[in-house]
């Protein structure tokens, strides 16, 4: 009898103890992770102010850059500095809408952009596109802090018709 | 009163009967300069930043607004003050544009724009006067510091070098044409020519 009492004990005294060793663990695994990740501070220590990176230059090429996904939405291939997009103006249609597109040779926002949520079209770009900033950036003439391993469809279409031909 | 008004008269029309001639010849000179120079200085003085922003419409709305543009700070260092844009360097155009600035006087005395709420009323109309005054002279104050002549289009971007070597040059457009609101918030630009 009192070698099952001390059994029962010993198997609770596991059963709480081992959640918290699981979670001590996982800390220490976070740690790890965490620190391995490329930051802006790169392993600066906590109490020392790092000197700031360089910032780098927008590109500003007017050269269109490719999608890495078909829905993508196009990025900016030129400066917006001080451009404003607010209630009163919207300094990307003056080159970007319609009627402007044949003095500017810039390329027209698509006409997805003139419909509202329920598709129907709207004589103005519509309130939900207006802020052209929420989707459409500028870029940076920078490398990537983290390697992009993103594969495209079409490259993995690719490589399961060669893989298939292989077989 | 009138008798008064007649002494004055009297003794402007007659010769000096004390002064001799050099005393007033020379006087004369001298104070001609004090008076000539101290109006300059005292224009000179209102055509300072410093003045401009003395009146809180200046200084909470168009300065603030400044602050964060290309002429304000910037990578050479040289800074557009107000007068650089706004007043016209030659003398003549200066005090023509000091005599309209009068008015500007008027408003600040009877605040026509001492909240933001009537600045931003009254933007587009102000706004206009500017691009107006630039459109008429040729974008002169941009001149003074942007000379066509120097550009290095090779050093511009493609699209600013296409635009100034085809419509700047051909005198077809000025300066401010496209550069509107290069150092201040647009107003609401429904009808204006290019947006």
């Amino acid at each position: 009898m009192k070698n099952l009492n001390l059994a029962a004990i010993a198997s609770l005294l596991v059963l709480a103890v081992s959640p918290i060793m699981y979670s001590l663990n996982a800390n220490a695994a976070d740690k790890e992770t965490v620190n391995s990740v490329a930051t802006l501070r790169d392993a600066t220590p906590i109490d020392v102010q790092k000197e700031p990176n360089i910032i780098p230059k927008v590109i500003n090429k007017d050269i269109k850059q490719g999608r890495n996904y078909p829905m993508q939405p196009p990025v900016i291939p030129h400066t917006t500095r001080s451009y404003e997009v607010n209630k009163n103006n919207n300094k990307c249609m003056s080159c970007h809408s319609r009627h402007r597109t044949e003095k500017s040779q810039a390329p027209m926002v698509s006409v997805t952009h003139y419909m509202d949520r329920d598709g129907n079209f709207l004589a103005e770009v519509s309130p939900r596109r207006y802020f052209c900033n929420q989707c459409h950036v500028t870029q940076l003439d920078a490398e990537p802090l983290v390697e992009n391993t993103f594969v495209d469809m079409h490259t993995l279409m690719k490589q399961k018709t060669t893989s298939a031909k292989e077989h | 009163m009138k008798n008064i008004l007649m002494i004055g008269w009297r003794t402007l029309t007659k010769p000096s009967g004390y002064y001799s001639l050099g005393v007033l010849v020379i006087g004369g000179f001298i104070a001609g300069i004090i008076f000539w120079g101290g109006f300059n200085t005292a224009l000179e003085v209102t055509n300072t930043e410093k003045f401009c922003i003395s009146c809180h419409e200046m200084e909470n709305n168009v300065y603030e607004e400044l602050k964060t543009t290309i002429h304000f700070s910037n990578r050479s260092g040289v800074r557009a003050t107000c007068p650089d844009c706004h007043v016209p360097h030659n003398w003549t155009d200066k005090i023509a544009r000091k005599m309209k600035a009068s008015k500007e006087v008027w408003g600040a005395i009877f605040g026509t724009i001492n909240t933001r709420e009537k600045f931003l009323v009254h933007r587009k109309r102000l706004a206009q006067n500017e691009w107006e005054r630039l459109k008429a002279n040729d974008s002169l104050e941009c001149r003074n510091c942007h000379n066509f002549d120097y550009m290095d289009f090779t050093e511009q971007s493609e699209r600013a070098s296409y635009q100034h070597s085809t419509a700047l040059a051909s005198g077809e457009k000025t300066c401010i044409d496209c550069h509107k609101g290069i150092a201040h918030q647009l107003p609401d630009m429904k009808g204006v020519e290019g947006w």
